[in-house]
């Protein structure tokens, strides 16, 4: 991977930064241009970065491609209103509980969809993550289809007001900021390298000796967790869920996401959110049919830049096979 | 509930489960063929149903209107091949899904252009409104005799051209090893493009006939994609006997989880949460089928390769 190039580069660790340090300055500066509105708009993109980032490490890293990662953040999501309705109200214990819940279900459903490979192991997640669809469906006391409403913000503590929007936007920030880092940093660990080495050679590490069902187990289980996370976040942040946030397309979308973003890249997911969500709410505001342009890009980035916009960001030495994508190298390469 | 009930539950499994097999067979022949997964699938299936129901709107001939489907859906499928499909070949199966989900997004913003967002009519032609009596007992209507018989008309149709034609023969050389039919000199370009027109017809075809029973609406082709897809895997990607054997499972197991589920359930538990239980259930059964047949045998049914 280009990982080691970019760890040299000044900007590998000054850009980051400057987008975190941007993106904590944001609410506070936002109500002076009449941007409120946003701060809920950015607090929603943080958390679709989050879940997509989840999916980019088990894409991208573990070379699973699932077509059911929204099936667990509807799993947390349902998890924290379940809690909720229980009595609990203490964010931080409904966040936990709703990973939990979200590992327990990818435990139970990795461990049948991982004897399968490829296009079979595409449609098993899919099939589960149906289940879990009209599982919600099914879940009158949740509001079956017609969707949940949370009645208050859970309880942040530690003197934190989770009603207010600003508050929570940054404490979803350090959330998300903490996960970012865990899993930069698991990719580099020997878990996240014996990861990589599965999703190039599996039969290679399967003879080195490596645990290879319990290691993708493990990532399949850190991945849905964190997905899980994203869900709770975001009936956290909208205090209501229904089960259409859990249908097919919307895992279709998460995919589409970290293509989009760069598949295996590091900030895959996380540009790829930014992108999709930014560009569905312009086209949405601007026009009724905002369906097609989005179409359009997708079969551009697939035909003229396939590994997708996260390569744009640093370049590759050149006559390297690695980091051939992006519009960058394009330009480069008509100059 | 009585035998006549359940017969007749049958019998529409089986013609749901013809029509998802007019859809399977295309997907599982470009998959077996060209080694492609194409979601726009689907959205060949809208096409085929759009233009048959503005045709028979128009000209009052259900004849008609299937031709016209099914020729119009053949030239979309054709144009998105030479334009699109043929550049993705080569690629994983992932930009694959990209891909066609950006041509699902396209078509879906083009139907609604062109004929608005709300669903449209389509009606079952005069002729057929009437029931036939199958049974003594059993009065079924008969356009879904019509489709039943169709859809085995182009069962055996497909049947015949990849078994006992030089098409059929080139076909199944493709799918059973590509590399290898090249180097005897298969012309492969053409024949990549024939199979994905000749999917996009079937589903032109299952498009068109199933109008009428479902509405024609935008994200038909969608809802219908995952069965499908359930289907093909079912069958083992890339074996036209597979998806066969696997639609009528799909078909019949779908429609009798939706008929006698819900019914079941009420006598063994409370109105209430059955009210609740059954219809999830029923969705589900579909589901639970693929997830114990791959549980049992990872590669489908009848895997196409060794």
């Amino acid at each position: 991977m280009s990982m080691t190039t970019t760890e040299k580069n000044p900007m590998a660790v000054a850009g980051p930064a400057l987008v975190l340090l941007g993106l904590a300055v944001f609410p506070a500066v936002a109500p002076h241009f009449g941007l409120d509105y946003y701060t809920g708009f950015v607090m929603r993109m943080l958390i679709v970065m989050l879940i997509a980032t989840s999916l980019n490490y088990l894409m991208g890293y573990g070379g699973m491609v699932a077509l059911g990662h929204a099936g667990f953040v509807g799993v947390g999501a349902y998890a924290l209103v379940a809690m909720t309705e229980a009595g609990i109200t203490n964010a931080w214990a409904l966040w936990g509980g709703a990973m939990l819940a979200a590992a327990v279900a990818a435990l139970l459903i990795g461990a049948v969809s991982l004897r399968t490979k490829g296009v079979y192991f595409i449609m098993i997640t899919l099939a589960f993550a149906q289940m879990l669809y009209y599982l919600a469906v099914s879940l009158r006391v949740y509001g079956g289809d017609d969707g949940y409403n949370l009645y208050s913000r859970p309880v942040l503590g530690f003197g934190l007001d989770a009603a207010d929007d600003a508050t929570l936007y940054w404490v979803v920030l350090a959330v998300c900021a903490a996960c970012f880092l865990f899993f930069h940093r698991s990719v580099g660990s020997r878990f996240g390298q014996a990861l990589v080495g599965i999703r190039d050679n599996e039969s290679r590490m399967m003879a080195l000796g490596y645990p290879v069902f319990l290691l993708k187990l493990q990532a399949f289980v850190i991945a849905a967790a964190v997905a899980g996370l994203g869900g709770a976040l975001m009936v956290t942040q909208n205090s209501f869920i229904s089960p259409s946030s859990m249908h097919w397309s919307q895992s279709a979308v998460l995919i589409v996401i970290v293509v989009l973003g760069g598949l295996g890249h590091r900030w895959g997911g996380v540009i790829g959110a930014a992108v999709w969500v930014s560009l569905e709410e312009t086209l949405r505001m601007s026009t009724e049919y905002w369906h097609w342009p989005l179409g359009a890009l997708l079969i551009a980035i697939i035909l003229f830049a396939p590994e997708g916009l996260g390569t744009l960001f640093h370049r590759s030495p050149a006559g390297k096979g690695e980091g051939r994508g992006g519009i960058f190298y394009l330009l480069r390469r008509s100059a | 509930m009585d035998s006549i009930f359940i017969i007749e539950q049958l019998i529409n499994g089986i013609g749901y489960g013809l029509m998802l097999f007019l859809l399977a067979a295309g997907l599982t022949l470009v998959f077996g063929v060209m080694d492609t997964m194409n979601l726009a699938h689907g959205t060949l299936f809208m096409f085929g149903a759009y233009i048959a129901a503005t045709v028979h709107e128009a000209s009052h001939s259900f004849v008609a209107a299937v031709l016209c489907g099914v020729v119009v859906t053949m030239l979309i499928g054709a144009l998105l091949e030479v334009t699109l499909m043929r550049r993705l070949y080569k690629r994983n199966h992932l930009n694959q899904v990209v891909a066609t989900f950006g041509v699902i997004l396209l078509a879906d913003d083009f139907v609604k252009w062109m004929w608005g967002a709300s669903p449209i009519m389509a009606s079952t032609p005069a002729a057929l409104a009437g029931p036939v009596q199958l049974l003594p007992d059993l009065p079924y209507p008969s356009y879904r005799l019509l489709i039943l018989v169709a859809g085995v008309v182009a069962a055996l149709a497909l049947y015949f051209v990849v078994n006992h034609t030089r098409l059929g023969m080139l076909v199944r050389a493709g799918a059973s090893d590509r590399p290898m039919a090249e180097l005897m000199g298969v012309r492969v370009q053409s024949v990549f493009t024939l199979v994905f027109v000749i999917g996009a017809a079937l589903a032109g075809v299952a498009g068109a006939l199933m109008g009428p029973l479902t509405s024609v609406q935008i994200g038909m082709g969608e809802g219908i994609l995952i069965p499908a897809l359930v289907v093909i895997v079912i069958g083992g990607i890339g074996s036209v006997r597979g998806s066969f054997v696997a639609a009528m499972l799909v078909g019949v197991v779908d429609t009798a989880g939706r008929a006698f589920v819900p019914p079941l359930l009420r006598e063994v538990m409370a109105p209430a949460l059955a009210a609740d239980v059954g219809p999830a259930l029923a969705g589900i059964a579909m589901y639970v089928l693929m997830a114990v047949v791959l549980c049992f045998k990872p590669g489908g049914l009848f895997p196409a390769r060794g």
